[in-house]
């Protein structure tokens, strides 16, 4: 990483400075070092996955993976005997991974699509409809923000309990598939500096809201949409106290739930450390994957999203 | 922040003024407004606003979920009170908000700085955002592994420098720091990113009139940059510390609450009395307290450091 950073293209315009000086050295070796703590970790877990779990003691520190093997990612894609985990120095603790990932490919899709639906209609009465007390609803929404997670967490848990909703999907879709604050304070933005022109031209022609809706507003604003529906589903996959509190069961626990219980199986003394850091790999791997193809999305949606 | 005042107050401007074939808009739009809000509003009323009550209203009770709740008034309240336990979540997340404001606005504000004079490029936003990307799960196990007593690389250093090996998880001193730190790692390059964004705000005038001055580069800090930055400022303080104030994923990957009480939080207490001991009113009692807390925060953060304005509006 810090090969290619160092290529990074200067705009000649800002270039006032030396071409070289040692205050100039020293800042780039600040900053080589903190990408280095950024992105090392990652490199580390990846070695270890590709270790066997008897030789980690024995090359603790050596940079390459200690006897490699793939035995690690076997046993997290359910693929190796227990009996070749126990060889391998792990613990024999399995991990249902095929069924966690299905879970939470559905968790985070579901309350993607609908959150960003939902809040897109919402946000779209927000910022193009007239209405009286608009503004005044629209500051309650987002007063919601305010409110910490923890303490809708306990309330909003009775209920999907009293629904009958517990260890279901739609109890742990329900409280984000309708909205988030957060969307419709995200897509108002964007709708609010649209052009009402053609919107009016449409109107004129005798186009109701529900068409102006979906065939210009939401097209117009497909780059915000999926902006939002990255960082959405990046946040979903990533969340873990609402799906321990409602989906601790097998048929609708996610992988991050999963992790946690995979960690707390293995007994203290010998964890599967290969194991644990190849699940940890391919739990992360989707993210990895979808910030390779769209990270400058999400590094310039940054700026924005702070507001959150 | 600035930009969003921008966006709003000519957003107000051209919904207030007149469209130009305003006949169209003679009645409003309520009633097609409620159709296009109506599962918005319906997520907000039930998953929002009646659990804001319901909480209020559960923290006067004593309930174990098999039978009604049952009102006590203000016992729970009383008995946290005395409840060392809770004073001690208090104190422990006290200390790891105080860790996590120190290091990661000292750190995210030099990185920014490095950013914004040696590299903007996108590759390098990019590398440092990665930690921010992974889950708290994930950051925790990371870190577990690699802070392990006994093989973590993270030891393995430490003592071929010829120091003591630390427990970071096992000892009590180190629990919360660790927990703090992972939270730091996670973070850093995000804030960095936030102040980033703030820094690129400024004009670049200010700064050749400064430079044309003949102002030094920390006087050039000092009056123009951190003026400037101070709404981005008060708000990365804000998010870091009501963020911080809800720690729980790590701690329940990780520690669970100990060694002994040193990493049990406020959220893992809370977690804990609900859910494993199914004293919901208590827990309850616990969250509402946690939320004024978290609103008097950001109540004195944007009074006392103005953070909508900055000093040359």
């Amino acid at each position: 990483m810090t090969t290619t950073t160092s290529r990074a293209p200067k705009p000649a315009t800002t270039r006032r400075r030396r071409p070289f000086n040692t205050r100039r050295a020293g800042a780039w070796a600040l900053l080589a070092l903190a990408i280095a703590v950024s992105v090392v970790p990652f490199l580390w877990v990846l070695r270890t996955a590709l270790s066997t779990n008897g030789s980690l003691a024995s090359q603790s520190a050596s940079l390459l993976p200690a006897d490699f093997t793939l035995g690690a990612f076997m046993r997290v894609f359910g693929l190796q005997s227990p009996a070749d985990a126990v060889a391998e120095g792990g613990s024999g603790a399995a991990i249902d991974f095929w069924l966690y990932l299905r879970n939470s490919i559905i968790f985070s899709s579901i309350t993607t699509a609908g959150a960003v639906f939902f809040s897109a209609m919402a946000a779209y009465a927000f910022a193009r409809l007239r209405w009286k007390g608009r503004n005044a609803v629209f500051s309650l929404f987002l007063g919601t923000m305010l409110v910490p997670p923890i303490f809708t967490a306990l309330p909003n848990f009775l209920l999907i309990k009293n629904l009958d909703l517990l260890n279901t999907m739609l109890g742990m879709v329900l409280p984000y598939v309708f909205m988030t604050p957060f969307a419709i304070f995200f897509l108002r933005q964007f709708f609010l500096n649209m052009s009402r022109e053609v919107e009016e031209a449409a109107m004129l022609d005798g186009a109701k809201h529900l068409r102006i809706f979906f065939q210009i507003v939401l097209p117009n604003a497909a780059a915000p949409l999926a902006t939002l529906a990255l960082l959405t589903f990046i946040g979903q996959w990533n969340e873990y106290f609402w799906p321990l509190l409602v989906g601790s069961q097998d048929d609708v626990r996610v992988l991050q739930v999963g992790l946690g219980v995979f960690k707390s199986q293995s007994p203290q003394g010998a964890p599967d450390w290969s194991g644990l850091m190849a699940a940890t790999l391919v739990s992360a791997l989707p993210v990895l994957i979808l910030f390779a193809a769209f990270g400058k999305k999400i590094v310039n949606s940054i700026g924005f999203s702070g507001i959150k | 922040m600035t930009t969003l005042t921008k966006h709003e107050s000519s957003a107000k401007l051209r919904s207030g003024a007149p469209t130009p074939r305003g006949g169209l808009h003679r009645f409003g739009d309520l009633k097609i407004a409620l159709f296009f809000i109506a599962p918005a509003m319906i997520g907000f009323i039930l998953f929002y606003v009646v659990p804001t009550f319901r909480g209020i209203y559960l923290s006067f009770t004593e309930y174990n979920i098999l039978g009604d709740p049952e009102w006590v008034g203000f016992d729970n309240y009383a008995a946290i009170a005395k409840d060392a336990l809770f004073w001690n979540s208090l104190a422990v997340t006290g200390q790891y908000v105080l860790i996590n404001i120190v290091l990661q606005t000292a750190l995210a504000l030099g990185l920014a700085l490095l950013m914004d004079r040696v590299a903007k490029s996108t590759l390098v936003r990019g590398a440092l955002l990665l930690p921010y990307l992974m889950s708290n799960v994930i950051a925790a196990l990371l870190w577990f592994w690699m802070l392990d007593y006994q093989i973590g690389v993270v030891n393995q250093f430490i003592e071929w420098s010829g120091l003591p090996r630390v427990a970071f998880f096992g000892s009590e001193e180190w629990a919360i720091p660790t927990q703090a730190l992972i939270n730091t790692w996670r973070h850093m390059g995000y804030t960095a990113l936030l102040i980033f964004a703030g820094l690129q705000a400024i004009p670049q005038h200010l700064y050749e009139v400064a430079n044309l001055d003949g102002a030094s580069p920390f006087q050039t800090f000092r009056k123009v940059t951190m003026p400037l930055l101070r709404p981005v400022l008060v708000l990365v303080l804000v998010v870091t510390v009501i963020g911080s104030f809800q720690v729980f994923d790590t701690v329940a990957v990780t520690t669970q609450g100990g060694p002994v009480n040193a990493t049990r939080v406020i959220q893992y207490y809370i977690y804990q009395r609900a859910f494993t001991e199914s004293d919901f009113g208590y827990g309850s009692a616990i969250a509402v307290i946690l939320f004024l807390i978290l609103a008097l925060v950001a109540f004195i953060q944007m009074k006392f450091l103005r953070g909508n304005e900055s000093d040359l509006d």
